[in-house]
């Protein structure tokens, strides 16, 4: 996915540009006024970007200078709006069946009863959207964008208007769409644990602009965009596989970069991806390997740079086969002389256990220990 | 029981009141929709020009209004002779006159009622019919024309009341002859001014209340049935 638009409204300007997955979530991440939902709504041809370019997997919707500007009814684009946006006067079947039947049949390859099953929503489709809780409204909305079999979902907010009740039954439907429906899909939120809990990819905007957008891991772990996150401190972000359930002492075995990081307290599926984060003054650095120490994970590693931003304490980047920030004091960098290129060992007292996928759902970004 | 008996005048005169009260609302229902979606929707150099044209036979006096029509719309009229000499429709001293007349006394209060409903229908919910596939006017008559209903139902009332008490630009564009154009309200001051009358006028004047009475009844019974499929 291709976006690059650029557009003035009143004294905002949009100008903001970057490359999505062309399959998974992609997250659209900024505070609210950034110009997320300006964005989204220049994907779905519902405002005009000034100059620009969107194309989804080759398929060009809006190019200004080609003079390609493609109607929202011909751009096969799911919208899941924040507020639902149901028909109020259709029943649920009949808000289900209204993309369903403008998609010309031999393109459909979302069908029917395979929605109604996946959103849990049989038992509503005779029901009007007025009498549906905000959680139900927003799976059927969900399914209506779904039925069109669109080429993208984009996704503004769609949990935004519901408690954290009606949140968690809503997402375990999102993270199952990826995995279903090898559509990709623009998720737009400024709440990190959702992104963590569902994004592979990611752009952050502020002010109507693309600060960065990458790979989650790698834009989670930069020093630089840290504030962003709502971070106090650093902190890496690493994909891990479940290796066996757990060993005999009840510890996750999670495998990354031909490492074994353990953990407890989560229960992952073999195979399952489980994303942790680990906060960087939960690393500690010694110079030789410890013997008789009661932590389990020691991994070996390079220094790679060193933050000195003045206060007490300095960020350290360690190379331990993917990049790891750890946070010392000051006092401890001299003492043991660190500098760049110098082998060490990353000693990780806990992290935390992002993502959900298929760990815990709802309690997302829940701390467990690995002493 | 005689009280109750209608003439055959009034009885005439009832019949071409309905008639001419249908045909004035129905023909004009289209046009005040229109009217309603540019005024309410578009902007354009002479918005305002239009809203007031719109609005004139709001403010203007009937007569004024019937007279104007009679001199673009009567056989010699501006118009009139276009449309009789290429068309063969006559307005003047017949029932589509009165019901033309009836129409455009009307459409003020029509355009109102459909416009304040339109003005109501949230334009996010078009927008999401459009990403669902639908092209803009599939998404007026699937959208934004049934969110209108309770506005259209409310105008549609209020226009068939002015047009069943149209007398002024009906009385100056097309007449009062009995059978044509003698519609209940010019039936009822015809009645007025001959000698007997009184009962007759009577009878006429309680028949209008009825209908208005059950014209406004409609109206409550529909918009209450419309809000609650809205409400589910």
């Amino acid at each position: 996915m291709e976006i690059s638009v650029r557009r003035k409204q009143g004294n905002f300007g949009i100008d903001a540009s970057f490359h999505g997955a062309e399959s998974g979530v992609t997250a659209l991440y900024g505070p609210s006024g950034a110009g997320k939902t300006s964005i989204v709504n220049m994907v779905a041809g519902l405002t005009r970007p000034d100059a620009g370019r969107i194309a989804i997997n080759g398929l060009c919707l809006f190019d200004s200078a080609q003079r390609i500007d493609l109607p929202p009814e011909k751009r096969r684009i799911g919208y899941i709006f924040q507020d639902g946006r149901l028909l109020p006067h259709l029943s649920v079947r009949s808000n289900l069946n209204f993309g369903m039947h403008r998609t010309p049949a031999g393109r459909r390859f979302v069908h029917f009863d395979q929605v109604v099953d996946l959103l849990g929503i049989g038992h509503l489709l005779h029901r009007r959207p007025a009498k549906l809780s905000g959680g139900e409204k927003q799976r059927v909305a969900i399914g209506r964008a779904l039925l069109t079999s669109p080429a993208m979902l984009l996704m503004d907010e769609p949990l935004a208007s519901l408690d954290s009740a009606r949140k968690a039954e809503v997402l375990p439907f999102i993270m199952r769409l990826g995995r279903e429906f090898s559509i990709p899909i623009l998720y737009v939120s400024h709440a990190m644990d959702e992104i963590l809990n569902l994004a592979t990819h990611m752009a952050i905007m502020e002010e109507g602009r693309v600060l960065a957008c990458g790979n989650i891991e790698d834009l989670l772990s930069r020093s630089d965009l840290q504030t962003f996150f709502g971070r106090t401190e650093i902190g890496t972000v690493i994909s891990t596989v479940a290796e066996n359930p757990k060993d005999s002492f009840g510890l996750a075995h999670l495998r990354f970069g031909g490492r074994i990081l353990k953990v407890q307290g989560i229960q992952a599926a073999p195979g399952a991806l489980v994303r942790v984060r680990i906060p960087a003054s939960h690393v500690a650095i010694a110079l030789k390997a410890p013997e008789q120490t009661s932590l389990q994970n020691i991994f070996p590693g390079i220094i790679c740079e060193i933050l000195d931003q003045g206060a007490h304490f300095v960020e350290v980047r360690l190379d331990i086969g993917c990049a790891l920030w750890a946070r010392i004091t000051r006092q401890s960098c001299l003492n043991l002389d660190l500098k760049p290129g110098l082998p060490v060992f990353a000693l990780i007292k806990s992290v935390a256990v992002s993502l959900g996928a298929s760990t815990r759902i709802g309690t997302p970004d829940f701390m467990t220990s690995c002493l | 029981m005689d009280f109750f008996r209608l003439t055959s005048m009034e009885l005439e005169a009832l019949r071409l009141s309905l008639w001419v009260s249908v045909w004035a609302v129905a023909a004009s229902l289209p046009f005040g929709i229109l009217a309603a979606w540019v005024l309410a929707r578009l902007r354009f150099p002479g918005k305002s020009l239009l809203d007031g044209l719109v609005h004139l036979p709001l403010v203007l006096p009937p007569v004024v209004m019937g007279y104007v029509l009679l001199v673009m719309l009567g056989r010699n009229g501006v118009i009139g002779a276009l449309l009789y000499k290429y068309l063969g429709v006559v307005f003047a001293f017949n029932w589509k006159g009165a019901a033309l007349a009836a129409a455009v006394m009307a459409f003020p209060l029509l355009v109102r009622a459909v416009r304040l409903s339109l003005e109501g229908v949230d334009s996010g919910l078009e927008a999401a019919a459009r990403t669902l596939g639908a092209g803009p006017v599939r998404v007026f008559f699937t959208v934004t024309l049934p969110l209108m209903a309770p506005g259209i139902i409310t105008g549609v009332i209020l226009a068939f009341a002015r047009s069943l008490g149209e007398f002024g630009a009906t009385i100056t564009f097309v007449s009062n002859i009995q059978g044509q154009t003698q519609t209940l309200p010019l039936a009822l001051y015809t009645l007025t001014q001959v000698p007997d009358g009184e009962m007759g006028a009577m009878r006429l004047c309680i028949i209008s209340m009825l209908i208005a009475m059950a014209a406004l009844v409609c109206s409550e019974i529909l918009a209450r049935r419309f809000a609650a499929r809205l409400k589910g």
